[in-house]
């Protein structure tokens, strides 16, 4: 590469790359967690699929056992560690949906089981939920505007 | 009943699905150092990403090439709701928009509820050390 002239390249050049390294470490982290947990999905769909159930439940099953197994995870204390660990890596897949259920829920205990557990349950699950089904009601009402008019999409 | 173990651990089938989820938490770490987004965001951001690529026959492709890599992660969740209610609309009509993608993704939410209602009651109170 050129040689740095003034301080100002110099300290541009610093910026650029010191914020990097820990980007990258937690690039890293998250892929390789993120992608064993999805090779672990993967692993429970291929022995559902020889059981020779067909793909939909297999991947029901799947979601259900992952999020089954992080919500005690979480219950012990013990999915924290990995989510510090991993970041994104346990946060984007399923089991971060269901962390995300199971950590305030426990948070808000002292406040009761009713308002409290059930309550807060939801506090970033609702949201998801909210958004989530809100696009698939519109994905499918667009869908039923094209299929009626004989229009395909994609 | 036999399993085919070899079915079980296809290692190419493995393979892409680690490479595409791992790339898919990448993006998300992505998000989380070089935006402000809470971790909150990125799910519903994730989940309504998959639900537009999905309603869109995109993130189909993504689900056929590597599997489980695809749809569990978040944006898998949301491409199932989108799934099921493009399903419903075939079946049903209007009516299918609305019951379609949760009836798709119900035993996920389901499980959500009931196993993390379950697992807030047993799990242990923090401890208050540091």
């Amino acid at each position: 590469m050129d040689p740095l002239e003034t301080k100002q390249t110099y300290q541009d050049y610093v910026d650029k790359k010191s914020p990097n390294s820990p980007i990258l470490k937690n690039c890293f982290n998250a892929f390789w967690v993120g992608g064993l947990i999805c090779s672990i999905g993967q692993i429970i769909l291929n022995i559902c699929k020889e059981r020779g159930l067909d793909t939909e439940t297999s991947g029901t099953i799947v979601s259900i056992l992952l999020i089954g197994i992080t919500a005690f995870l979480t219950g012990l204390n013990l999915f924290n560690r990995i989510g510090k660990f991993a970041g994104a890596g346990s946060l984007v897949p399923i089991t971060g949906f269901a962390n995300s259920i199971v950590s305030p829920s426990m948070e808000y205990k002292s406040e009761g089981y009713v308002m409290g557990v059930g309550g807060k349950m939801f506090t970033v699950a609702g949201p998801v939920l909210v958004f989530g089904i809100s696009a698939s009601i519109l994905v499918g009402i667009i869908y039923l505007i094209f299929n009626t008019q004989n229009i395909t999409l994609v | 009943m036999d399993i085919n173990w070899a079915n079980v651990f296809d290692w190419m089938m493995l393979l892409k699905c680690f490479v595409i989820g791992g790339l898919i938490c990448i993006i998300g770490q992505i998000l989380i150092d070089k935006t402000k987004l809470t971790p909150a965001r990125i799910l519903v951001i994730f989940v309504t990403t998959g639900t537009i690529l999905g309603g869109l026959g995109i993130y189909k492709y993504l689900v056929d090439f590597a599997g489980a890599g695809a749809t569990v992660p978040l944006t898998g969740f949301g491409y199932n709701l989108a799934k099921g209610a493009i399903e419903g609309v075939k079946q049903s009509g209007l009516i299918g928009a609305f019951t379609g993608g949760v009836k798709a993704s119900a035993g996920g939410i389901a499980a959500a509820v009931f196993f993390g209602y379950l697992a807030s009651l047993i799990s242990k109170p923090k401890m208050k050390k540091q």
